[in-house]
């Protein structure tokens, strides 16, 4: 049902006087004299054009919106590198429970030991699953991980004195996070070759590394799906340099209780809570981004700490080579619950056959969408692969970006596209485990059809959505970021 | 796709025009169909010395970011104003008004390592 009504913006549709509810008379003594309580400089100069709404169409307008978009609730969503996984509704429950949701994150440590305990399991949980014993839950997610773990190289060469090595090492495979983390964090970035084979290009690497490299980022498995089986020896090249492995965790989801960072040679590396551990990403968040590292570099983590002395907790802020905080209070406690909880129903066993299932997943989706298009690399993948659509676009002008907008018409979430940039055309695809095979056969058998659809109807996709295709040129071009009144 | 036989190739798809000690450096039409249209443009200031594969500009579309290289070593004596200000050049005419930057060259500079039109046809064939 194409329901139209009442989705234009909610100031557009604000009429003077009408409100949702009528607030209590304010009892603050002298309240009416604003400019006497706040300084006049702080005082806005008019009154701010908030929308004025009646309660049923603030409803309307909101549930419209939220019917209008697509959701891992409402369609199958293999957009690669993001881990779209079901969010199981118990962790709803459950992180809803009033004993931690209504906790205030300055209450004193004695009124917060259940919190406490379950973020000191948390750590303990990640290290476990990391192999790296050090544990920070603050970055508020993956990037910020990345960004906190290279404050904590820095600060760890600064005290022993190497303050020459100034590079970061990045394969051309890896996010843009990764580069970009480097840059804030005061490094400069060296890009590292993928071979033919989608893995780091070991000459290359060798010819870039040395004394003055102090971290390689690595992604592994990397974002073509492959596991790096070159990686121990990578780690070895690095630490024979004196520098530091850091892993990007996003795809963490293929090799839980497989194999673990710590023990193929990476010194620290994130997580990202919201796509491994089940925490809800749609619409770009709450992430939760922990890093564990190892034990030498524990001081450098971010304070406070949960620390368990005897049968107590309490967040220990005695760090005095921490790099300081990254984020206020705990991190993102409501994701960081999730994961606990799901942590907590699967166990050992149950989150080895996560990635078990998401790699078999994968596998499949894999042969059967290679019936119709290129798969560069070969099999098998891990949780996620690439495909390509540039024998689309040489012999019909179709490219992948038209192949993802008709998978729309077909009530599919698109993959993600044109990442990885070692891939033209790209089209990542991440089913994850929970998918049947029934949706997996649905889902390429769409695929299959799309490559075969007349290239108008593809280029001029979708077709049954409101919007057809916004004009994203424009959009970057000439950005309108802020609704400002007529 | 049509590459003009006079100018010489990078692998990272700049192409250079040589005009006595003066290089036109500017983005293959390839590169321009595969980021699709540009959205963003920044390029090297004038009087800057650059080196062989170093970055003297960056290319946005809606679909990803593309570092500029210098494909032969020099000192910018020119950008394109006109480019920078209107992208459709660059989107339309690539290997004509569309061109980026000017280098004047340093001396010994080197042409070897760079691609003919036959062999940059067959870098992109397959693509």
């Amino acid at each position: 049902m194409n329901n139209t009504q009442s989705t234009g913006l909610i100031f557009e549709l604000s009429k003077s006087g009408r409100r949702c509810h009528r607030l209590p008379k304010c009892d603050v003594p002298n309240s009416a004299r604003i400019d006497q309580m706040i300084p006049k400089e702080y005082l806005a100069k008019q009154v701010l054009p908030l929308p004025e709404i009646g309660e049923i169409d603030l409803i309307r307008h909101f549930t419209n919106l939220s019917a209008r978009n697509m959701s891992i609730d409402t369609n199958f969503y293999p957009l690669g590198s993001c881990t779209m996984k079901y969010n199981p509704k118990r962790h709803e429950r459950i992180a809803a429970f009033p004993g931690f949701a209504n906790l205030h994150p300055l209450q004193d440590d004695d009124t917060i030991q259940g919190m406490l305990e379950l973020l000191h399991s948390m750590q303990e949980y990640l290290a476990e699953i990391s192999g790296l014993p050090a544990v920070s839950l603050q970055p508020a997610a993956g990037a910020q991980g990345e960004l906190t773990a290279l404050f904590v190289a820095a600060a760890y060469f600064r005290d022993k004195g190497e303050t020459h090595r100034r590079k970061v090492l990045v394969p051309d495979s890896a996010h843009g996070t990764n580069p970009a983390s480097a840059a804030l964090a005061g490094f400069d970035t060296i890009t590292i070759k993928s071979g033919a084979n989608g893995l780091v290009d070991l000459d290359d690497l060798k010819s870039k590394l040395g004394a003055d490299t102090a971290v390689f980022m690595i992604t592994n498995p990397n974002t073509l799906g492959l596991f790096e089986t070159q990686i121990q020896e990578i780690t070895e090249l690095l630490h024979a340099q004196g520098a530091l492995v850091y892993l990007d965790g996003a795809n963490m989801n293929a090799i839980l209780g497989i194999t673990r960072p710590g023990d193929f040679g990476a010194d620290m590396q994130h997580y990202n809570v919201h796509k491994t551990f089940t925490g809800p990403h749609g619409g770009g968040g709450p992430g939760s981004g922990p890093i564990a590292v190892r034990d030498y570099l524990a001081k450098y983590l971010p304070a406070p700490i949960v620390v368990k002395e005897g049968d107590r907790f309490r967040l220990n802020y005695n760090m005095p080579q921490s790099i300081g905080r990254v984020r206020s209070f705990f991190g993102t406690i409501g994701i960081l619950f999730r994961g606990y909880c799901y942590i907590r129903t699967l166990g050992p066993d149950g989150l080895k056959q996560v990635s078990e299932h998401a790699v078999l997943n994968a596998n499949y989706l894999r042969a059967r969408v290679s019936e119709g298009y290129e798969v560069p690399h070969a099999g098998p993948c891990m949780h996620e692969f690439v495909a390509s659509a540039r024998k689309l676009l040489r012999e019909k002008k179709v490219r992948a970006m038209d192949v993802c907008k008709r998978l729309l018409d077909y009530g599919f979430h698109a993959p993600t596209v044109y990442f990885p940039m070692v891939v033209s055309e790209a089209l990542m695809f991440e089913p994850t485990e929970t998918e049947s095979k029934e949706t997996l056969d649905a889902f390429a058998e769409v695929m299959l059809k799309i490559a075969n659809e007349d290239p108008e109807v593809l280029r001029t996709a979708p077709h049954t959505h409101i919007i057809s295709r916004p004009d994203e040129v424009k959009a970057a071009k000439e950005p309108v970021l802020r609704w400002t009144k007529a | 796709m049509t590459n003009p036989t006079e100018l010489h190739y990078a692998p990272s798809h700049e192409w250079v025009k040589l005009d006595g000690d003066i290089a036109t450096i500017g983005v293959t039409k390839f590169a321009v169909e595969q980021l699709t249209e540009p959205t963003f443009l920044e390029l090297a200031k004038r009087g800057k010395s650059v080196k062989a594969a170093d970055e003297i500009g960056v290319i946005e579309s809606v679909k990803s970011t593309s570092s500029i290289y210098a494909p032969v070593p020099g000192e910018v004596v020119e950008v394109n104003q006109a480019a920078l200000e209107n992208l459709a050049l660059v989107n339309e005419d690539p290997f004509g008004a569309g061109w980026l930057v000017k280098l004047k060259l340093a001396p010994g500079a080197s042409f070897d390592h760079l691609m003919n039109a036959t062999q940059y046809n067959a870098q992109i064939a397959g693509h």
